[in-house]
C-alpha cells in the first residue's frame, strides 16, 4: 500500500520542510508529537497521536484547540466605518456598510464573472475609536490573490494593513466557553458572531465567538511571540487537546462548511455554491457587487447546478472528484469534497449537481473505483450547529 | 515465516496459501481506517495487481496484490469493522488470502530484517 503518500514520516523530515513557512506553533506541534504536512505553503499539523477520528470527535464533546496561524489577517483602514466599509462592499455581496460594531461577517469576494475569488470573516472593530478599521480573515491557499484583489480596488483613502506579526487559533467545543471564562471573561459575554478586543491572561488579544466546526468557540488573535504560552495554557485543560488539519476538515464537512479550492473557486457563483443568503436584501436591488448581472439573474431564475449535501448509502466514501450519476449512469454532477464523519459514523460529501436533481433525499450513482454505488441529496448540515446565540 | 513488500504488506505462506494484510507501521502511518474495500473471492490476481483499498478518514491507499494467484478467502470482519486494522493490523486484521502456484514470488520477497531496515 501507498503508505507514504499521505504523510511524510516525522523523522525523515529535513530540506523538504526547510521550503514551508513555520507558524509561531510550530516547535509545538513537533514538540507534541504532531505528523506535519504541507498546507497552503506552510509546515502545518495534520494530526497529533491521538489521531484524526478522536481530536475530531474531542472538539464535538470537549474542546478542541486549532493552530489557525497560516489564515491571512489583515485590516482595512479609512478614516471612518462608512468608507472603508463602502470600499469593501465594491467586491463583496454582503451589507458591511450596515455592519454593527464588533460584529462579524461571513462574506465573499467575487470577481467580474460573478465567481467566488475567495470567502472571508469580516469585523467591524467594537471600540469607536477605531471605528474605520475592518478586520479581515482570509484562506491561506487565497492570501495573496485576495490581497492583490483589495489592493487594486481600493480607493486612495482606505489602505489595506497586512498582518504578520500575530498567531491566529480556535477553540471549538461545548467546553469552550467555561475554560475561555477563566482567561478571557469579556469572551464569555460574546454571542455568536461578535468580536472584541480582550485581555487573555492579562496578554492583549482579539477574540471572536466564531469557527469552522459547526461548535460554540473563539478564534483568538495573539501577538506571536505570546501564541505558544497562550496555547499551552489551554492544552494544559484537561478537556482540551490539540486538534490537526485533518479533523478540521471532517469537522467542517459534516457542518455543511465549503473549503476553498474545492467547494468555492472562481467559476461557481453564490448561488451556484448554496450561499445566495450572503447576498443582503439591500443589495439585491442595488447591486454594486462584481458579477451581480448573473448572480441576480441565478438569484430569480435559479443556477443551472448547485452545491448539496450527497450521503453513499453504504460504508466507502466517495471523494473530491467523484462523479455522480443519476438512475440511468448519466453524469449529473461530482463530488468536491468528501470523506468519513467520525460524528455521522459513515461517509459523508458536498458536490455540485444539476439543479433539476438536486431535491433532498434524490437518488444518486456515485462513481467509485470504476462501480456505480447508491447514494442519495443529503440535508445540510450533517450535524446540527450548536451555536451559542 | 512473514515475508513482507515495500508497500507495507506482510505475507505469510502455510500449505500453498498466503494470508496477506498490511503491517502494524502501515495502519500507524495510515491512522483510524473507516473502510475496506476486499477483492472479490475467485478472483485471479497477478503481482502487482491493485486489489483492494483502505480507507482512512483523511484518504484511501492502494493495496496491491504481493503474489500472482487465487483470491480463496476474504477477511469479512474488515466490512463491520475496519478499526479492526488498527487494533491487530498482523492478526486478526488480515485483508485476503491468495492460493499461489509457485513459492518462487514468496521467496523473492523482503525478510523481517529487511523490512525493519526499510521503516527505520
Amino acid at each position: 500500500m501507498t503508505a507514504g503518500r499521505e504523510n511524510p514520516n516525522r523523522e525523515q523530515r529535513s530540506d523538504a520542510e526547510a521550503e514551508f513557512e513555520r507558524t509561531p506553533l510550530y516547535d509545538l506541534h513537533v514538540a507534541l508529537g504532531a505528523k506535519m504536512v504541507a498546507f497552503a505553503g506552510y509546515a502545518m499539523p495534520v494530526s497529533y497521536p491521538l489521531g484524526v477520528m478522536q481530536e475530531h470527535l474531542h472538539a464535538r464533546n470537549k474542546a478542541g484547540l486549532f493552530d489557525v496561524s497560516h489564515m491571512g489577517q489583515a485590516f482595512l483602514v479609512g478614516p471612518d466605518h462608512e468608507t472603508s466599509s463602502t470600499a469593501l462592499e465594491a467586491l463583496v455581496p454582503g451589507s458591511i456598510v450596515g455592519l454593527g460594531p464588533g460584529r462579524i461577517r461571513y462574506t465573499l469576494l467575487l470577481n467580474q464573472d460573478g465567481g467566488i475569488v475567495d470567502d472571508l470573516m469580516v469585523t467591524r472593530s467594537s471600540s469607536s475609536d477605531d471605528d474605520g478599521r475592518l478586520y479581515l480573515v482570509v484562506n491561506a491557499s487565497r492570501k495573496d490573490v485576495d490581497y492583490a484583489l483589495l489592493a487594486e480596488s481600493l480607493p486612495s483613502d482606505v489602505v489595506l494593513q497586512q498582518v504578520s506579526d500575530r498567531a491566529l487559533m480556535a477553540l471549538q467545543g461545548p467546553r469552550a466557553d467555561a475554560i475561555m471564562r477563566q482567561h478571557c471573561p469579556k469572551a464569555g459575554g460574546l454571542g455568536f458572531m461578535a468580536a472584541t478586543s480582550a485581555e487573555f491572561d492579562g496578554i492583549d488579544c482579539h477574540v471572536s465567538r466564531s469557527g469552522y466546526t459547526g461548535e460554540d468557540g473563539f478564534e483568538l488573535s495573539i501577538p506571536s511571540k505570546h501564541a505558544e504560552r497562550v496555547a499551552r495554557t489551554l492544552l494544559d485543560h484537561d478537556d482540551v487537546e490539540a486538534i490537526g488539519l485533518g479533523a478540521r476538515d471532517s469537522l467542517r464537512l459534516e457542518a455543511g462548511f465549503c473549503l476553498y479550492g474545492h467547494d468555492l473557486d472562481e467559476t461557481t457563483s453564490p448561488i451556484e455554491a448554496a450561499l445566495g443568503w450572503t447576498i443582503a436584501k439591500r443589495r439585491r436591488t442595488e447591486g454594486g457587487f462584481p458579477g451581480a448581472e448573473r448572480i441576480l439573474r441565478e438569484l430569480s431564475d435559479g443556477p443551472a447546478r448547485v452545491r448539496v449535501g450527497i450521503a453513499p448509502e453504504g460504508r466507502a466514501p466517495a471523494r473530491e472528484g467523484t462523479e455522480i450519476v443519476d438512475a440511468d449512469g448519466r453524469a449529473i454532477g461530482v463530488v468536491t469534497s468528501g470523506g468519513f464523519g467520525p460524528s455521522v459514523g459513515g461517509p459523508v460529501a458536498m458536490g455540485y449537481v444539476d439543479t433539476v436533481l438536486s431535491e433532498v433525499g434524490t437518488e444518486v450513482g456515485l462513481m467509485v473505483r470504476g462501480k456505480q454505488l447508491p447514494g442519495r441529496v443529503a440535508k445540510l448540515p450533517f450535524v446540527p450547529h450548536r451555536y451559542r446565540r | 515465516m512473514q515475508r513482507y513488500t515495500e508497500d507495507h504488506e506482510y505475507v505469510r505462506l502455510e500449505g500453498g496459501i498466503t494470508t496477506v494484510g498490511i503491517t502494524n507501521h502501515a495502519q500507524e502511518q495510515l491512522g483510524d481506517v473507516v473502510f475496506v474495500d476486499l477483492p472479490e473471492v475467485g478472483k485471479t490476481v497477478a503481482k502487482g495487481d491493485e486489489i483492494a483499498v483502505v480507507e482512512s478518514v483523511k484518504a484511501a491507499s492502494e493495496i496491491y496484490a504481493p503474489l500472482s494467484g487465487e483470491i480463496v478467502e476474504v477477511n469479512e470482519a474488515l466490512t463491520d469493522n475496519p478499526a479492526l486494522v488498527n487494533e491487530d493490523a498482523e492478526g486478526k486484521a488480515w485483508f485476503f488470502k491468495i492460493k499461489i502456484a509457485a513459492s518462487a514470488e514468496f521467496e523473492a520477497l523482503m525478510d523481517e530484517a529487511a523490512y525493519k531496515q526499510l521503516i527505520t
